[in-house]
């Protein structure tokens, strides 16, 4: 009877750094989809009414609600610095004065966006504080 | 002469669409917005720990630029994070097949309905 040797392939990723990096950088999208999920709750409790409003707003304040958030900031922050990392090879080229734009200059282009973005985001949080 | 049928075309570009949409997005925002919602405010820290009352949120969520804001980061996140997701499965052993996928997108489509619903019971 013949056997074939089948290449196990559980952990395969674990082989390479390049494969880890990899795998933490996917992973990253469980912290968006964790993110959408508290959300989506948080718009649900607020069509229900003031109590359960108040319910998921207790619940935020939790310690391990804040630690949650604290691992999904780290993640969210990994998520963003990869995407603009592969940003140039996802995006179509770009051509300026017929020199093709630089790999890094999309990167860092991407970097001052996101910064900018956040800054933006919090002023206008702060303007509108009670 | 009889006419062709129209070339089947695939739907893998909306999904593709609403991945980068949603990448782009999150790297924008998603940072500030898990620091604002889940740590500032609950701890009330630089921000009062009021900024998210009831009535404040109720007013945003009525408000059409509020609204869309709302709808848009939740429904986009969870395509991008959904089609991510289905993708990666493979890579952990699961392959990709209609049940991954009715699991990943289905998820994704939920999360909108129940955001999209609520956000419309909240009036204006």
């Amino acid at each position: 009877m013949r056997k074939p040797y089948v290449r196990p392939m559980t952990g395969w990723w674990k082989r390479d750094p390049f494969f880890v990096v990899y795998m933490w950088r996917e992973a990253t999208s469980l912290a968006v989809a964790a993110y959408a999920i508290v959300l989506v709750v948080g718009v649900l409790r607020l069509a229900q009414g003031q109590a359960a409003f108040d319910g998921w707003l207790q619940a935020l304040r939790s310690w391990p609600s804040i630690l949650f958030h604290l691992v999904l900031l780290a993640a969210m922050v990994i998520h963003a610095v990869s995407w603009f990392k592969i940003m140039p090879k996802t995006m179509p080229m770009m051509f300026v004065g017929g020199e093709r734009v630089a790999g890094e200059t999309i990167t860092r282009a991407g970097f001052a966006a996101a910064v900018a973005a956040a800054l933006a985001l919090f002023v206008v949080a702060w303007m509108f504080k009670p | 002469m009889t006419s062709r049928p129209p070339p089947r075309r695939s739907h893998a570009p909306i999904f593709w669409g609403l991945f980068g949409a949603g990448g782009m997005l999150s790297a924008l925002l998603g940072p500030m917005l898990v620091l604002i919602t889940g740590v500032l405010v609950p701890m009330g820290l630089l921000l009062p720990a009021d900024f998210m009352s009831y009535p404040r949120m109720l007013a945003f969520a009525q408000n059409l630029l509020g609204k869309a804001f709302l709808f848009f980061v939740i429904a986009l996140f969870a395509w991008h994070a959904a089609h991510r997701i289905y993708y990666s499965l493979h890579d952990v052993g699961i392959p990709a097949g209609p049940g991954a996928r009715l699991l990943c997108y289905g998820a994704a489509m939920l999360v909108t309905l129940v955001a999209g619903g609520s956000l419309l019971m909240v009036g204006t």
